[in-house]
């Protein structure tokens, strides 16, 4: 609980909005600056073909053409490309910033095309004249772990990494009387955020490059850019306009970025690039796209013993952050359950298509969605209801952190707590009454109920240490404060959060405060936002900055006033130090910082990552004649430790929520055989709108983490994780007394009404 | 996701517009809503080298009765079709039919000409003017003629319509009262449908059931002879040749065809 008459938990209105909805944000493309006039237009050729080598490309054609500039290719280039991101995986999968000599996925860029205005870009770029000479494509990472077509024929093989076990335990199972397996497809999804990736660059006459970078850390994109570039970050400024959404997938810089600011470099004139939809689509990473084996074994009276989970990581052509995400899988395989043994193992490999990066939740939901099936194929197979099985079987509520036995150390929890919350908020003893009745009087419209149990993992350190990050908090002589912060927001709400924890420590109202991040030159040091790490991290170093100021005001206050520092405190009415008992006696804020500048600099260390868990209930009504699903309702409970903002928290919750529920039912990049991706418009892709989804019903649970001062652990992928297994689940529950087992995503009409077909089919055969 | 070059004209008034069309022949394409031709342009699967865009004839956008038939013009968007007391009235089921389209930023756009003359199979309006019994209104340089519905959809994106030509209106029965029943399977209210189904006075319409609306003909037939709803519904499919895409394999399609004409036609609201 908050002290009385603090703003803290309270349901405080967004001060971005304003900005966003009426007087618009601005955004990379709409920047105007005078460093950026007469800024050339950059555009990529990319590759029709999923697996070529390219035996020639002429651009003499475009000399000629209205607006053209300039144009280049790899050899052009001589930049040495993205290197995989693990150390031990081979370098030789290096991915380059123009494709040279051969063309590993549709999309991958090929040349570049420089046009004096946007609208020429395309014009000219179809006069790039490339011959390919077609290669056999993998696509399937099963074939492509087969090794039969290989990637990097210099490797000698498409297996990027392996995360296995120490020794494999044959014996896993053995005491189990029961024991269920099945394949699990947690397919490919595009983030498709509303803005699409964009650079503008331009280099100073000291030779330094000003970058704007719509992303989720400026900080982490200048590193990645100084190495993608081969320069020293301090030749490299990075300012990060608003962004419209990134989802995990605009961490660090992509291969267009460098070559924005190397054009930008090589014709000595500022460079502009605005990805059309149809190139995000295909070169934007992707999400997800594991392959999973399941296998869980326990008794018959409900108690789970073993579990095993082996994953195929697609990484697409080149190995970016997909080759590490199953990791994260791994470590976060158990879940809420207290197994006596879990085993792990994945294997990550290169195929003919984008390559796969984050995409909010990022190793985790890909966890949850496996166990999660696995719990109610265990149920379903001893015929107990999922919710006993789960009752059964979760870890006790805990406050001291605990090993998970597959290497992550949860820090607090209470599951049982988080789902019985969920089942009765969700009215689960009525929910399977109704089915029951819909079952017995053969309604063609069946209700299927579907349960999650989640814990997940957040604001984890990099292997630079422990998590961090770093706040600036002064206090102007006009009384604004201005906040420095090192992460970055991109919707979340940054700038009303940090601003109500240092009004709710300062007495500095929310609106005298300005929030300022994402430019490295005022915020050098910076983890940005992803990982759903901001709060825990940033905010908390936001609170412990403005304590230490309030501590630094007393001794210049104690001076001023001549008094004793320890009879000084903190009148949060009038932003002003005052003497215990002569209220009277009084120094504000500004006055101080009038005197002398008033500022601190502070960098908080969390002693590890935090671990949100909670529960989701999913309630789908299944067309049995058409098999048509519809998400009715999807209860959450969302316990990310002590909320500052429920109206902020809210929001990340629905929003995560419909993410969820679109990959359980809707979302799916697909490729034909031949690497041709099949979904590479929004006509095609098909991510729901409101219209799609119902009301969420958001439950309040708060157990609090000793991790940090505010109590609070990452919310922002949360719904995402919880709510993909849960409305699977329900989708597969409806037609579940028919015989069905178990339906992949996106659990489509089509899929539904054949599994009902298969089920029923063999159930005539069986008679 | 840029169009290719093209010249851009505006027409005053249809006979502006027929000279222009007569001027630039197969390069110009009539620009109305632009909801389905932009998005093809963009694309670069269509690349006119001229736009004559009639959006602005006024004379065009009206609905009124004209003795026992609905006059619709062909510039009515769908959000006026979709609206009208007088379409909701009389043609409820064109009414229906428009009001399920894309989005409200597509309705506010989109015109009836405009769908019609572009002939998606999947798309709701040909199919309702189909199911319907509409006959449309064409003008061209020797003047007006009419087409029945059945004769003016040819094939895949393809109609009765001449390169000089323009579709000016759509003359709907006046069916103020009678059944009418519609389905539209789509996974996304703003999708096209993958088996849509309209009905109507015994006819009944399919869309996405093969490379043009078409009628299902074997159920008007079983329904005239008496037969029972499901009975007629299960002969939905017969001579049909869907498509196999992302969403449906011809069998899927043939199913979902049996089901919804099974329940347009019990729906049937009076």
């Amino acid at each position: 609980m908050q002290p009385r008459g603090s703003i803290l938990g309270t349901r405080v209105q967004r001060v971005e909005d304003p900005q966003l909805l009426t007087r618009g944000g601005v955004y990379t493309d709409d920047l105007v600056d005078d460093a950026l006039a007469s800024a050339v237009h950059v555009s990529f050729v990319r590759s029709p073909i999923a697996h070529a080598r390219i035996t020639s490309i002429d651009l003499t054609a475009l000399r000629a053409a209205p607006g053209f500039v300039a144009a280049f290719t790899a050899e052009d280039l001589a930049l040495p490309g993205a290197r995989p991101m693990l150390a031990t995986i081979d370098e030789r999968f290096t991915r380059p910033i123009l494709a040279a000599g051969t063309v590993r996925y549709v999309g991958e860029p090929v040349a570049i095309v420089v046009t004096e205005g946007y609208y020429q870009a395309e014009d000219v770029g179809e006069l790039v004249d490339i011959e390919y000479d077609p290669l056999p494509p993998v696509v399937d990472p099963l074939a492509a772990g087969r090794d039969e077509v290989l990637l990097f024929p210099d490797v000698g093989t498409n297996t990027v990494c392996e995360f296995l076990p120490e020794h494999r335990d044959e014996q896993l199972f053995e005491n189990c009387e029961v024991v269920v397996s099945s394949e699990i497809v947690n397919q490919r999804v595009a983030p498709a955020p509303l803005e699409t990736r964009a650079a503008a660059a331009s280099w100073g006459s000291d030779d330094r490059l000003t970058m704007w970078l719509p992303n989720q850390g400026a900080q982490t994109s200048q590193r990645a850019l100084a190495a993608l570039l081969g320069l020293d970050i301090s030749r490299l400024r990075i300012v990060t306009p608003d962004v419209g959404g990134a989802f995990g997938a605009k961490f660090g810089a992509d291969p267009e970025h460098a070559a924005v600011a190397w054009v930008a470099r090589e014709l000595a004139r500022p460079a502009r690039w605005s990805e059309q939809r149809y190139d995000n689509m295909l070169a934007m990473t992707h999400g997800r796209a594991q392959l999973q084996t399941v296998t869980i074994g326990g008794d018959r009276d409900g108690k789970l013993r073993a579990y095993r989970l082996d994953v195929v990581q697609d990484c697409g052509a080149y190995p970016a952050i997909g080759a590490l995400l199953p990791s994260l899988t791994r470590m976060m395989a158990p879940g809420t359950y207290r197994f006596e043994r879990v085993e792990s193992a994945a294997r990550c490999v290169v195929t003919n298509t984008t390559p796969i990066g984050a995409y909010r939740g990022a190793g985790r939901p890909e966890a949850t969605a496996a166990v999660e099936r696995a719990v109610d194929l265990f149920a379903a197979e001893i015929g107990m209801d999922p919710a006993d099985v789960r009752r059964r079987n979760l870890l006790p509520a805990f406050a001291e952190p605990q090993e998970n036995g597959s290497g992550a150390l949860y820090d607090s929890g209470d599951y049982p707590a988080a789902l019985e919350l969920a089942l009765s908020a969700a009215g689960y003893d009525d929910l399977r009454r109704e089915q029951a009745e819909r079952r017995e009087r053969g309604d063609v419209r069946l209700l299927g109920i579907g349960l999650a149990s989640y814990v997940e993992i957040t604001g984890g350190g990099d292997e630079a240490g422990a998590p961090s990050e770093n706040a600036l908090i002064e206090v102007h002589p006009d009384g604004t404060a201005t906040i420095l912060t090192g992460t970055s927001p991109h919707g979340q709400g940054h700038a009303t959060a940090w601003a109500m924890l240092a009004s709710d420590e300062l007495g500095i109202p929310i609106e005298l405060i300005t929030v300022r991040h994402g430019d490295t030159d005022l915020v050098p040091e910076g983890g940005g936002t992803g990982g759903s790490r901001s709060l825990q991290q940033g905010g908390a170093a936001v609170q412990q900055a403005a304590r230490e100021l309030a501590d630094i005001a007393r001794l210049r206050a104690a001076d001023m006033l001549e008094a004793n520092p320890d009879d000084l405190r903190i009148d949060r009415d009038r932003a002003a130090i005052t003497v215990a008992g002569s209220p009277h006696v009084a120094v504000t804020l500004a006055e101080l910082a009038g005197v002398e500048r008033l500022f601190v600099r502070t960098v908080f260390t969390a002693p590890g990552a935090t671990f949100p868990f909670g529960a989701h209930v999913a309630v789908v009504e299944v067309d049995t004649e058409t098999g048509r699903p519809t998400l009715l309702r999807l209860i959450s409970v969302d316990d990310a430790g002590v909320v500052l903002n429920p109206l902020l928290a809210d929001g990340q919750r629905h929003g995560g929520l419909a993410q969820g529920a679109a990959q359980a039912l809707f979302e799916e990049m697909v490729y034909d055989d031949d690497g041709n991706p099949l979904t590479a418009t929004f006509a095609d892709y098909a991510f729901p709108s409101a219209a799609e989804l119902p009301m969420f019903q958001l439950e309040t649970m708060e157990t609090p983490t000793t991790y940090n001062p505010l109590g609070a652990k990452g919310l922002g992928e949360a719904g995402t994780i919880g709510s993909t297994p849960a409305v699977q689940n329900a989708v597969i529950d409806a037609v579940a007394h028919l015989g069905v087992r178990h339906i992949d995503m996106p659990t489509t009409s089509r899929r539904i009404w054949e599994a009902i077909q298969t089920a029923t089919t063999n159930a005539e055969g069986r008679l | 996701m840029i169009p290719a070059p093209f010249e851009y004209l505006r027409a005053h008034d249809v006979a502006h517009a027929l000279d222009l069309l007569r001027e630039h022949g197969d390069e110009a394409k009539l620009l109305a809503g632009g909801h389905s031709l932009l998005p093809m342009m963009k694309l670069r699967l269509a690349r006119p080298t001229v736009l004559i865009d009639i959006a602005e004839l006024a004379d065009l956008d009206y609905v009124r009765v004209d003795g026992d038939t609905l006059a619709v013009g062909a510039l009515a968007t769908h959000a006026r079709v979709g609206e009208a007391e007088l379409v909701r009235a009389e043609a409820p089921l064109i009414a229906h039919s428009a009001s399920l389209i894309g989005d409200p930023q597509v309705r506010h756009r989109g015109t009836i000409g405009g769908s019609l003359a572009h002939a998606d199979p999947a798309a709701d309006l040909p199919m309702a003017v189909l199911a319907a019994g509409a006959t449309l209104v064409l003008e061209g340089p020797a003047g007006r003629r009419e087409v029945d519905a059945d004769d003016f959809f040819t094939g895949f994106f393809t109609t009765a319509l001449e390169p000089d030509e323009i579709l000016v209106e759509i003359r709907l029965p006046r069916r103020a009262g009678e059944p009418w029943g519609y389905e539209k399977f789509v996974r996304r209210s703003n999708d096209w449908a993958i088996v849509g189904v309209a009905t109507v006075a015994g006819r009944v319409a399919l869309a996405n059931m093969g490379s043009a609306p078409l009628r299902a003909a074997e159920t008007e037939r079983a329904l005239a002879a008496g037969a029972g709803i499901d009975a007629a519904a299960e002969l939905a499919a017969e001579n049909t040749d869907p498509v196999s895409d992302l969403h449906a394999d011809p069998a899927y399609r043939r199913h979902l065809a049996r089901v919804l004409v099974a329940r347009a036609l019990s729906s049937a609201p009076g």
